[in-house]
């Protein structure tokens, strides 16, 4: 019999080290990187020109303003929906709650361009029913308040998630009881739900703040043609007049963007603390309000929303797509689909872009798979303490903005890699690192709640038949996490294909992705190519996630991301 | 096959700084069938899980012959040391027909085809589940998994089959079916069973030893007969039979089972000394004339007979039978035929 020296435990003897070098190559190696050459630049002096460079202190203000009004927008609009959807009755909370997370799984640029097409005077939806501004109105939505109004539509899930979710962990007793002592209704929600759920409201605000922080898509489509620059379009903008400071300045800038971040995620950490879901465990309803006759009015509000932020913008996405080029009328006789064809098959730039994403998109998504699967693994059935640390690591790259990991990558991979002294900076191959980094966690979620709720026994009992681990891995573990292996690569998909924050920076002539591709489109003034592929982007998303939505009763619970 | 000796083992876990089991030694024969009993947390099913291999117990050694399977430095992971188990949660793969589940020990051992096959067929046929061979763990009552999981330890003749309070999740009606399955398992198999439960009823009706635990130490290793009728220190006395336990001064170093005059006398002695513990059964307790006095302080009714418990004058319980009815607080003399010494 063989005989090993740490064999209490499941794990085969490689699986630490790997775990160890995924996490550190994929984090602690970039994120050091980009700190040390913050805190270096910093201390040699990089930090004063650019410190009273007045561009700098601008791009602070728009940032901050944009997120905070786009923050309060996301609160009044999320807030409303998961109070109205969660805990009154509601018809149609389903189609509802489905059509309202949307718009946070479309690109930023999406959204953008989609507004754009909605309103000012070139808008082909607005010129087809006649309704258009007179030419040479300005777009009302090249400034600060355009930015912040679509942070709040791109982010309003992320508050309406984070609230349902508390609204729907709060004690059904405890409302029965206020009920009971004579309250009312509308006591009961001013007295007990509107308390008990603040925490659920700071930490959506929260994490929809830091959201806003690092947004680009939106401030890239809607600031730069007005010279409106926040921090991450700055960066970008710096990066392309790029010159000998450049990567002292980036790094700067990226620092501060992590700072402010840190300090909304700190924040959400705060509130939420304390806060066990498991524990309180509550699968069942809220206590659900009757409306009486003000049910046809809210469910009137609630549609009509959905029409403003999402049906209209995405009809005047279509719309734009059709007409013949930007600013000419849609009628039926104008109507063309000759954009589709353009760049479906006469423009190389957007078939490589289709290319590139579809495929980094795989490989990402197959590639974290394994990952997830091993480091899953080894999170879940490891006593150690380092797992703790080992968590946080793979978490921190998805919360952190785009824009700074890119900065990051940037970094470790401007000079060849020692040793091997190959260079893959500019290659695809630094997108599908950054890629690797900043999805992991995303790829992560789904396959540790599986393996969290798999009786530990059914390993034992594998053991105990003599499979080896690589056995009990093909013939247990991985069909029994496979639904939810299957999300995770759908999800991971699905969010990479629609990136556009780390390929701006990252991409070059040839590695462009579809996100970079519909940026270029609009920035150079091709709009309804741009619409065309934007169209298509939102299709394979609203598949994705109808995808995604059948699978999700066989899916642990949080495995959806919209679901709650 | 061979005994397994587990050699003064102990198991101490990080996270807590009682041991979980310290210095157990015991020594189950080829084909005994060793019951593990002790309350929730008396370190029984670490004990169980060390012999598996899921832990590598922090001192002492266990070995199956002559073979070490583990000791403080190293030890066979459990993929090499050709046990089995029967889990409390039964642990079958819900991904696998119940052939699939039965067959797939054979699988790993690269047995396949015709041998595979036949194998499966008769470990399901010694647990009566030939039709269900196709059937999804899932469309299975509790009783039947149950047996699924037994028919999965019988394929590969194993060293020593482990059973983890397998019945725990059963109602009563199947588990005296399932009693009845494991000991035809045992005679049959002729492999070393070690069994572990916390319902002395189960340990004593199925196992040929007994081996009781508390607070991760071994009290007592014995026959059910002998744990029954001389069980050794107050905790076995208590877990064993439904018996009450006076204090009584202690006379003499004599025999330990008292009888009437020995336990009157005793019961009378009001000199201080030093205390000892008596176990007394309920069915050795006779309502009588001529006995001590007692007051009645409960009474419910079982069907066949009255369980009654008893006062008596210095406070102490004492537990008994009774034919007819009896009232709360009614005055009684009691007798005691018999009684042990703990």
């Amino acid at each position: 019999m063989k005989q090993s020296a740490n064999p209490g435990n499941s794990q085969p003897r490689w699986l630490f080290p790997f775990v160890v070098t995924v996490v550190f190559v994929l984090s602690a190696l970039p994120l050091g990187r980009l700190a040390a050459t913050g805190i270096a630049s910093a201390l040699t002096g990089g930090a004063r020109q650019l410190l009273t460079d007045p561009a700098l202190w601008e791009a602070v203000y728009n940032t901050l303003t944009t997120s905070f009004f786009g923050m309060i927008a996301a609160v009044i609009l999320g807030g409303g929906f998961a109070l109205l959807l969660t805990l009154f009755d509601i018809r149609g909370k389903t189609a509802l709650g489905f059509l309202f997370m949307l718009p946070t799984m479309i690109p930023p640029q999406v959204t953008a361009l989609s507004w754009i097409g909605m309103t000012g005077p070139s808008s082909a939806l607005l010129k087809a029913v006649g309704l258009a501004p007179p030419l040479g109105s300005p777009q009302p939505l090249y400034s600060l308040g355009g930015i912040a109004l679509l942070y709040g539509v791109q982010n309003a899930p992320l508050v309406y998630l984070s609230l349902r979710a508390g609204l729907l962990a709060l004690p059904r007793d405890g409302v029965e009881a206020a009920r009971l002592a004579g309250a009312s209704s509308l006591q009961v929600l001013k007295d007990v739900i509107l308390p008990l759920s603040l925490p659920g409201f700071a930490a959506g605000a929260a994490i929809a703040f830091v959201s806003c922080v690092g947004n680009f898509g939106i401030p890239a489509i809607l600031g730069i043609p007005a010279s409106i620059y926040t921090l991450p379009t700055l960066i970008y903008a710096k990066f392309a007049a790029f010159g000998s400071g450049t990567f002292a300045e980036i790094s700067i800038l990226s620092a501060l963007i992590a700072l402010l971040s840190i300090v909304g995620l700190v924040v959400e950490a705060r509130v939420l603390r304390g806060r066990d879901y498991r524990v309180i465990g509550l699968s069942g309803q809220v206590a659900v309000f009757r409306l009486g006759i003000w049910r046809l009015p809210a469910q009137l509000l609630l549609w009509l929303t959905i029409l403003v932020i999402l049906v209209m913008p995405l009809t005047a996405l279509v719309a734009s797509s059709l007409a013949p080029a930007y600013g000419v009328p849609l009628t039926p006789s104008t109507v063309t689909v000759k954009a589709y064809e353009e760049i479906l098959f006469r423009q190389s730039v957007t078939r490589t872009a289709f290319t590139n994403s579809i495929g980094l998109s795989l490989a990402t998504a197959f590639g974290l798979l394994v990952v997830a699967v091993l480091v899953g693994y080894f999170l879940v059935r490891s006593k150690s303490r380092v797992t703790g640390l080992i968590s946080a690591l793979a978490e921190i790259p998805y919360a952190l903005p785009g824009v700074v990991l890119a900065v990051a990558f940037i970094l470790l991979f401007a000079a060849p890699i020692p040793f091997i002294g190959v260079s893959i900076y500019g290659t695809i191959w630094i997108i599908l690192i950054a890629y690797l980094s900043s999805f992991l966690a995303v790829s992560l979620k789904p396959v540790v709640s599986a393996f969290r709720q798999l009786d530990p026994s059914l390993e034992e009992a594998a053991r105990l038949s003599g499979a080896g681990f690589g056995q009990r891995l093909t013939d247990i573990l991985v069909p029994l996490v496979a639904p939810a292996a299957g999300a995770s690569v759908i999800l991971v998909f699905l969010i990479a294909c629609n990136e556009l924050t780390i390929s701006a920076l990252l991409w070059s002539a040839g590695t462009q992705t579809l996100g970079v591709a519909i940026y270029n489109l609009d920035d150079s003034g091709s709009f309804n190519l741009a619409s065309a592929l934007s169209v298509l982007v939102v299709i394979m998303v609203i598949a994705l996630m109808l995808l995604l939505e059948l699978m999700a009763k066989r899916l642990p619970k949080g495995v959806v991301p919209w679901r709650s | 096959m061979a005994q397994l000796i587990l050699d003064n083992i102990s198991k101490q876990f990080d996270t807590t700084d009682r041991a979980a089991v310290s210095g157990v030694s015991l020594t189950v024969r080829e084909g005994g069938f060793l019951a593990l009993l002790g309350p929730s947390g008396c370190g029984k099913t670490t004990v169980l899980r060390m012999i598996a291999g899921f832990e590598q117990p922090s001192d002492g050694a266990i070995l199956l012959g002559e073979k070490c399977l583990a000791d403080g430095r190293a030890m066979v992971p459990p993929e090499h040391r050709n046990m089995a188990m029967v889990f409390q949660s039964y642990a079958l793969w819900p991904h696998m027909s119940v052939a699939e589940n039965v067959g797939y020990p054979l699988k790993v051992r690269g047995l396949s085809g015709q041998a595979r096959d036949a194998k499966v067929r008769e470990a399901l046929a010694s647990v009566r589940l030939e039709k269900f061979a196709d059937r999804r763990p899932a469309d299975l009552s509790g009783g039947q998994r149950q047996r699924v999981a037994l028919a999965r330890c019988l394929v590969t003749d194993p060293d020593v089959v482990l059973l983890d309070e397998p019945l725990a999740n059963l109602d009563r009606h199947l588990r005296q079916e399932m009693e009845e399955t494991f000991r035809e398992f045992h005679s049959r198999s002729g492999a070393t069973m070690i069994y572990v439960t916390h319902d002395q009823a189960e340990a004593m009706a199925l196992a040929t030893d007994v081996a009781v635990m508390s607070e991760g130490r071994l009290l007592q290793v014995a026959t059910p007969e002998e744990i029954y009728a001389r069980p050794q220190g107050r905790l076995v006395g208590e877990l064993i039979g439904q018996g009450a336990i006076l204090s009584l001064p202690l006379i003499g170093e004599g025999l330990r089972l008292l009888d009437w005059p020995a336990m009157r006398a005793l019961l009378e002695d009001r000199r201080p000394s030093t205390q000892i513990d008596i176990l007394v059964r309920p069915q050795d307790v006779e309502l009588a004339e001529g006995g001590v006095p007692a007051t009645v302080t409960s009474v419910l009714f079982e069907g066949e007979r009255y369980a009654v418990r008893l006062s008596l004058l210095d406070g102490q319980t004492l537990r008994a039978f009774a034919r007819e009815a009896v009232r709360v607080g009614e005055k009684l003399h009691v007798v005691i035929r018999s009684a042990w010494r703990l």
